[in-house]
């Protein structure tokens, strides 16, 4: 409940639920939770079968989670062989998106920094905390989105399939890729279905094999080097000619780096690149190899793929083109969605602000979470809200505990007094008889 | 100026303390949220009381900053015990710093604090006495601005 960090979840009748408009689905209640009470909901295996033909899209950091050796063709093949038809590299298509933005940012004259839109998660706390900075956001698409859409029309014509018997999935590293596909939004979403890196990891590990020495040349020079960095933070950075990109990870460093942005700092950086898990995508609750570990294995297979100047994108002439075709841009603006205000009406939200700090004043301020709400504020919060009771701050029943503590503090004085009466007596007669 | 507020609260700030600088505005940025004020006043009051917080961080001995509203207004005052300033005009002017060495190379005193506020704010007024201190009167309208 406390690991939240926008304070969305609440414990209500012994059961914790989630405040919908304050989650940003980072996932950090996933990853910490003991008793698995909040689970990701991803898609089976079996979902396939829906499909004629199935099509895996792996983000980036699914590469990261097995030996050195096995490169991302060998996975891609191991894709195949549990049942899909085919599998996409996203990295190609991050790679695109890369150069998209290059353009984006070359052309760019509004307000600086921009945020990179690439953690969905961000995107969300910047919609609920940081309403002002939405314009901030680049307006490019989602590499997943837009392979899902490419591989749907393209493998359309090449089967003489309609676009809904072809099943895309994407495979995923954390919950919030799953949630910003699932939800409905006002851009088409040519993704089918969602499966995390660890539904997947355990079918996939038994048919992945070793590369031999002639294999590993070929599968390297076959990997892109401008998408396999989306999958750790900083990777964008590295590997675009952008020279001022802040990297950020981990989400009280980006409320820190966003709270500055707010007050108009750092207007100097062309482009913020946040990944609300630490390390970035690899650092993802549905992952399973370790994130420092999964972190290493992507920096050093950039570091290979420059000492051998494989670099293995696509046409950057044709990917120009497409840009200023707007194959890149979203259609829609982000649009802002700001915590409810305390009240619509200014006087009366000002009345219950000052409701809400005499609450807080009274509490016992050692957020102990028996309420149900993470700590004292929030309490204060949903009580002037209406949400929940005073009483249920099991301090605050204040008269009525000092009440009772006072009796009972009364009957143990008498019960005290009666007993040390009780036992002088016969204590005294006892020394008397010993003299 | 409309002298009742239904909203008051007082902060304290510490000279040179760095590591807390910039928690009081936050805070203040917090509750015009939460009271569902228009975004881009919250915005332009969060980046003047910042300005002005850090003026205090960085010059002044402490200072005590004051957040009151009522629906027709906020107004933001600020008072330090600090080494004053001589010449406010030339204060005022963009990039005129006197700040240290030190506190540049932290990347603060860029000479842009009270030009910023003064941007952003719909009234600044300044105050000072060199040797003793200075104070800040920084106003925002909430409804059509200019009529009070």
């Amino acid at each position: 409940m406390r690991v939240c960090p926008t304070q969305a979840i609440r414990i209500r009748n012994g059961k914790a639920t989630i405040l919908e408009e304050k989650c940003i689905d980072c996932g950090e209640c996933i990853t910490i939770c003991p008793n698995e009470a909040i689970v990701a909901l991803t898609d089976p295996l079996g979902e396939r079968s829906k499909f004629k033909y199935t099509v895996a899209i792996p983000s980036p950091a699914l590469y990261a989670q097995f030996g050195r050796s096995i490169l991302p063709d060998k996975i891609l093949t191991g894709l195949k062989k549990i049942g899909f038809d085919d599998a996409h590299d996203l990295a190609i298509t991050c790679g695109d998106t890369s150069l998209a933005i290059e353009h984006f940012l070359d052309e760019y004259n509004g307000p600086k920094p921009l945020i990179s839109n690439c953690c969905p998660s961000v995107v969300n706390l910047i919609q609920v905390r940081y309403p002002q900075l939405v314009d901030h956001i680049i307006p490019i698409k989602l590499p997943k989105r837009l392979a899902a859409k490419e591989i749907k029309e393209k493998k359309s014509k090449e089967l003489g399939l309609k676009l809904d018997e072809i099943g895309t999935f994407y495979i995923t590293p954390c919950p919030v890729k799953m949630i910003a596909i699932k939800q409905p939004s006002s851009e088409e979403c040519y993704i089918d279905g969602v499966i995390s890196i660890a539904d997947i990891y355990a079918p996939l590990l038994s048919v992945l094999e070793c590369e031999d020495e002639d294999d590993y040349r070929k599968s390297l020079e076959s990997v892109c080097i401008l998408g396999i960095g989306w999958a750790v933070a900083g990777g964008m950075h590295r590997t675009q000619k952008l020279k001022n990109i802040l990297d950020v990870s981990g989400i009280t460093e980006i409320i820190k780096t966003f709270d500055d942005i707010e007050r108009g700092k750092l207007q100097n950086i062309d482009l913020v690149v946040a990944y609300t898990c630490p390390q970035g995508c690899v650092g993802g609750s549905l992952t399973v190899e370790n994130r420092y570990i999964s972190y290493n294995k992507i920096i050093q297979l950039l570091e290979t793929l420059e000492e051998e100047n494989i670099e293995a994108c696509r046409d950057k002439r044709e990917i120009r083109e497409r840009y200023h075709q707007k194959y890149f841009h979203l259609q829609q603006k982000y649009e802002p969605r700001p915590i409810r205000a305390l009240d619509e009406d200014l006087g009366k939200a000002i009345e219950k602000r000052n409701k809400k700090e005499k609450i807080y004043d009274s509490l016992p301020k050692i957020d102990c979470g028996i309420c149900g709400a993470p700590t004292c504020l929030t309490f204060a919060e949903d009580v002037v809200r209406g949400d929940t009771r005073l009483s249920d701050c099991i301090f605050n029943v204040p008269s009525r505990f000092k009440e009772l503590t006072g009796e009972l503090s009364k009957l143990m004085d008498t019960f005290d007094s009666m007993r040390k009466d009780e036992g002088r007596k016969p204590g005294r007669e006892r020394r008397r008889e010993n003299l | 100026m409309v002298s009742r507020y239904d909203f008051s609260r007082t902060f304290e700030i510490k000279g040179r303390d760095f590591n807390k600088a910039g928690s009081i505005s936050i805070n203040i940025k917090e509750i015009l949220k939460e009271l569902g004020i228009d975004q881009g006043i919250v915005r332009r009051a969060a980046i003047a009381s910042y300005e002005a917080e850090m003026n205090i961080v960085m010059y002044a001995n402490k200072g005590e900053m004051t957040l009151r509203l009522n629906p027709e207004v906020i107004r933001i005052t600020l008072e330090d015990e600090g080494p004053g300033i001589e010449n406010i005009e030339i204060a005022m002017q963009e990039g005129y710093t006197t700040a240290t060495d030190e506190i540049r190379e932290m990347g603060f005193g860029a000479g842009m604090g009270l030009p910023n506020i003064k941007k952003n704010a719909d009234i600044f007024e300044l105050k000072s006495t060199v040797g003793k201190g200075t104070s800040y009167n920084i106003v925002f309208y909430l409804n059509s601005k200019g009529d009070v």
